[in-house]
């Protein structure tokens, strides 16, 4: 059978591959992404395995890779990411690039504490440079206001005695007054003053000048602004308490020296050694990109490496070794048809390797569930993929996920059929298939983008299905089209074939065709399609009401009964003969004597009733439920057809018979088919017991084993009803319930049709009353815009929701078990995508 | 001639969707009320007189045309803008070049 109907079979096989050669096959069966490991040392932590070693190195290397990709991130240059595929490096490589990675981290950090201590430097030497000069006024003022002998503003100096300064031109008698100069931060400025104010009782002079020039902080990596102050007092005491209030502040204080000459000399040595800094600084930072521009051409490669081999020996830890330390085992899930493969390319690998032992591959049976892998291509991944969102098949169930590719997108396109609409999301689908490569580049950055973009063949068979029921529906837009000409004929309801006269034009409000007047409906339908004229009609919704209803309910009997059809091959597949009587059987019965007659009948209604009857056409709703209560009287009854009240009787009675059948005779078998064993296995216990008696040991053996196996068959006659039951009641009633919940198809479909009717009325249609060419183009936009957001995205959306819903409950509780794993292959592309 | 680009490269590429998509429906639309389409008649701004004189066929062909000449001129105004994004995009993919 194709593969793709069913999951994989899977076989286990047992590895055997010398120890040294180990890491090179596991790297190889890695690059080929084929098989899965199993974990067989499952209670050791990860501490005590035998590669503990070496993946913390890999992880020491991970963090210099980090701390690498930091740097060049933080220095704006571009990682450059190779395409082409980085192998694992051999172990005697491994010693080479750890090397590499601490050489280089050294030096990075040896650079990086350098240039934070030079910065220091320099943001010194800057603040002292501004001091400098902004003192030179302060120290001209201090003496021109003092050899006036004027005090300076009232609140905050009280200089006792006219002081003057020591190099001013005045002579002796005068007060030498101290001074402190220094830098603060702005923020700190005022509260500083007050302080110094309140503890030195006024007697001090305190100056300030904003730095313009912001300086950079390293530590906070952001920009301080600062003031220079200088404070002027006299005596030693008010000297250690401004240097205290200074320091509690973090105000630096920077020596200046008394005299104006000293003044000059200091300004220029610094501004050189600031200039010399800078020259420095600049050397450094070159230094540093050169080393970061290198380390970036190389750091993507470095870090595919390392995850490879990080993932071997996480790899190697689930193996085992054995006793004479020589050989590595493991046990792999590998796809049959695939061991071929697997085994030519590990003897490949260890022909290059010049081992003496090649590895041997041995396959064993187990108990153990395989995984389920389904092949699939670029164009399948999708729709398996939503199909194991619910839950991965069971091993080697039916894979729903071939039907679905078609049954999904339709059932989506029943919901959002409008043929405007979907020639918008198929340019979308097909825009993005031929600019897969160009996505690459995007995937990383958007994820809602990413997952339209994995679901691109979705989309187009989405948007190619939905043109399909637009036409049908004959919707665009929420316009109609005239393609064939319509088959309704106004003309013939004017006399003298008809009703109408001028007097009835002009006094009616809502004209009605009608079809029993001869001409109007010309007896030939509109050949494709809802008829155009439809769409002016006032009544529309009545009649597009019922023809969406019947038809969702067609529509989700005929999918739920494909759904029980693929129950079939599954008891067929699993050699469960048994229950296609004691299941299938009964549930296809059921459902085709209720809701398959209830189509029936729908269909009959559309084909067997005229125009002339449509006045006493009777209901099918009425007719449904009184057959279920097997009630034939009343006024609403008039029969379908003659022999009606047998057969629906009848097909009552069936499906009814049904239900104990599904319910009953299952536990019923189960139960004497354990009886008869359990008496088997006594007979032959007792016999056993007689005729071996010498060999004591083998009949106990024997005895004993027989026990076993029994004790194993636990039978307990309550579980097995209670699961039937569940299993009887949860179809029959599932069958009711999902009938009704395929209405979601008409339901959906209805408030598409209205909204696209709306946003035409509300936008468009101003835009062509209005008789301006650019307010058309305005509105268009709006329309647009509008029209995507609101009917593309949001109903798109809203549809598929529902349609993935009709196909994981109502489709698929029809057979599906879901309750499998994954089979998830130790492959490098899906580790180093991760 | 780096004041010419005012849009990103995302604000071109819609406008060009919306430009291209605004020509083919817009284009469509006039050619449907220049045939006097009955399906599009509540979009046409009829006014009560226009069924009750003499020659109304005609009164409301006329009108019909005049609408699809409407959209005509708004098809030709989204082929201007069409032709704007695309040299937008043009002029985007070459600074892309030449930070490069």
């Amino acid at each position: 059978m194709g593969s793709i109907f069913r999951s994989e079979e899977m076989c286990l096989v047992q590895l055997f591959v010398q120890a040294e050669a180990a890491y090179c096959c596991v790297n190889e069966l890695g690059e080929l992404g084929l098989v899965q490991f199993r974990d067989l040392n499952p209670g050791i932590i990860a501490f005590q395995r035998k590669f503990v070693n070496d993946v913390r190195r890999c992880e020491e290397m991970e963090r210099i890779l980090r701390f690498l990709e930091k740097e060049i991130t933080k220095a704006n240059i571009p990682i450059i990411e190779s395409s082409e595929n980085d192998k694992a490096p051999c172990p005697r490589d491994i010693i080479e690039l750890e090397v590499a990675f601490e050489k280089l981290e050294k030096e990075l950090k040896e650079i990086n504490t350098n240039q934070e201590a030079l910065k220091n430097n320099c943001l010194e030497l800057t603040e002292l440079k501004f001091l400098l000069q902004i003192t030179e006024d302060f120290f001209e003022e201090a003496e021109s206001q003092l050899s006036g002998s004027e005090l300076p503003s009232e609140e905050s100096v009280s200089v006792t005695g006219c002081s003057r300064r020591l190099s001013s031109t005045s002579g002796g008698g005068r007060l030498k007054l101290g001074f402190v100069a220094g830098v603060i931060q702005r923020e700190r400025f005022s509260a500083f003053e007050r302080l110094l104010w309140r503890l030195c009782h006024g007697n001090i002079v305190l100056r300030h000048v904003e730095i313009n020039v912001p300086a950079e902080d390293c530590m906070a990596n952001e920009f301080i602004s600062k003031d220079v102050f200088i404070v002027f007092f006299q005596g030693e005491q008010f000297k250690s308490k401004v240097i205290k209030i200074c320091d509690g502040f973090h105000a630096t204080v920077y020596p200046c020296p008394e005299t104006l000459h000293e003044r000059m000399e200091m300004s220029v040595g610094v501004n050189m050694q600031i200039k010399d800094l800078h020259m420095i600084l600049y050397q450094t930072e070159k230094h540093r990109k050169n080393l970061l521009l290198s380390a970036a051409k190389d750091v993507h490669k470095w870090n595919v490496k390392v995850k490879k081999m990080k993932a071997i020996y996480y790899t190697l830890n689930l193996c085992n070794i054995d006793i004479t330390q020589k050989c590595l085992i493991a046990e792999i899930w590998c796809p049959v048809t695939d061991l071929k493969k697997v085994h030519s390319t590990l003897t490949k690998e260890s022909v290059r390797n010049g081992s003496t032992m090649p590895p041997i591959l041995n396959r064993i049976e187990t108990n153990q569930t395989p995984p389920t892998f389904n092949k699939t291509n670029t164009f399948t991944v999708g729709f398996q993929n939503i199909v194991d969102a619910y839950g991965v098949g069971n091993y080697r169930e039916v894979n729903p996920a071939p039907y679905s590719i078609i049954t999904f997108p339709f059932v989506f396109a029943i919901m959002f059929g409008d043929c405007g609409h979907g020639l918008v999301m198929t340019i979308m689908a097909v825009g993005m298939i031929l600019y897969e490569r160009h996505h690459k580049n995007i995937e990383m950055k958007n994820e809602i983008l990413t997952i339209f973009c994995h679901g691109r063949y979705i989309i187009l068979l989405m948007g190619l299905f939905s043109i399909y029921t637009g036409l049908i529906y004959n919707d665009c837009f929420s316009k109609t089209f005239n393609l064939f000409g319509s088959a309704w004929n106004v003309r013939a309801m004017f006399q003298p074939n008809g009703p109408w006269s001028n007097e009835t034009l002009q006094n009616s409000s809502v004209l009605q065709l009608n079809p029993a007047v001869r001409g109007v409906f010309s007896g030939k339908p509109y050949p494709f399609g809802i008829d155009p004229i439809w769409n002016i009609a006032v009544n529309k919704l009545t009649f597009m009401n019922s023809y969406k209803m019947k038809m969702s309910v067609i529509l989700g009997v005929f999918h739920m009964l494909f759904g029980v059809t693929l129950s079939l091959l599954n008891h067929i597949y699993f050699k469960e003969l048994t229950n296609i009587f004691l299941e299938f059987i009964p549930e296809v019965i059921f459902l085709t004597a209720l809701f398959g007659y209830l189509v029936f009948l729908i269909i009959f209604k559309w084909c067997v009733f005229t125009v002339s009857e449509s006045e006493i056409a009777p209901s099918i709703l009425v007719h449904f439920i009184n057959m279920l209560m097997f009630n034939y009287s009343g006024p609403a009854m008039t029969p379908f057809y003659c022999k009606q009240r047998s057969i629906q009787t009848f097909l009552v009675l069936i499906a009814l018979l049904t239900v104990p059948w599904m319910l009953l005779i299952k536990p019923y078998l189960l139960y004497s088919d354990h009886q008869r064993t359990k008496h088997v296995v006594r007979l032959c216990d007792n016999s056993k017991v007689s005729i071996l008696q010498s060999e004591q040991t083998e009949a106990e053996i024997k005895g004993g084993g027989d026990k076993n196996h029994w004790e194993e068959e636990k039978f307990s006659f309550g579980d097995t009803f209670v699961q039937q039951a569940i299993h009887t009641i949860e179809y029959c009633l599932g069958c009711v319930s999902n009938t009704a919940s395929y209405l979601r198809l008409w339901a959906l479909s209805l408030a598409h049709a209205e909204l696209s009717e709306v946003l035409w009325h509300m936008v468009l249609h101003n835009g062509f009353t209005g008789l301006s060419s650019v307010g058309l183009t305005i509105t268009f936009a709006v329309f647009a815009v509008l029209s995507v957001a609101i009917l593309l995205v949001m109903e798109g959306l809203s549809a598929f929701l529902h349609a993935l819903r009709l196909h994981w409950v109502e489709f698929q509780n029809k057979f599906y078990k879901g309750a499998g794993y994954k089979f998830i292959p130790f492959s490098f592309t899906d580790i180093c995508k991760r | 001639m780096a004041s010419l680009l005012c849009c990103g490269p995302k604000l071109a590429a819609c406008g060009i969707v919306l430009s291209i998509w605004g020509v083919i429906m817009l284009v469509l639309l006039g050619i449907f009320f220049n045939i006097h389409s009955a399906v599009l008649i509540e979009d046409v701004p009829l006014t009560e007189e226009d069924f009750t004189t003499t020659d109304a066929p005609q009164r409301i062909y006329r009108i019909y045309e005049q609408v699809s000449y409407n959209c005509f001129i708004a098809a030709g105004i989204y082929i201007v803008l069409g032709g704007f994004s695309f040299c937008q995009i043009r002029l985007n993919k070459r600074k892309e070049y030449l930070v490069r």
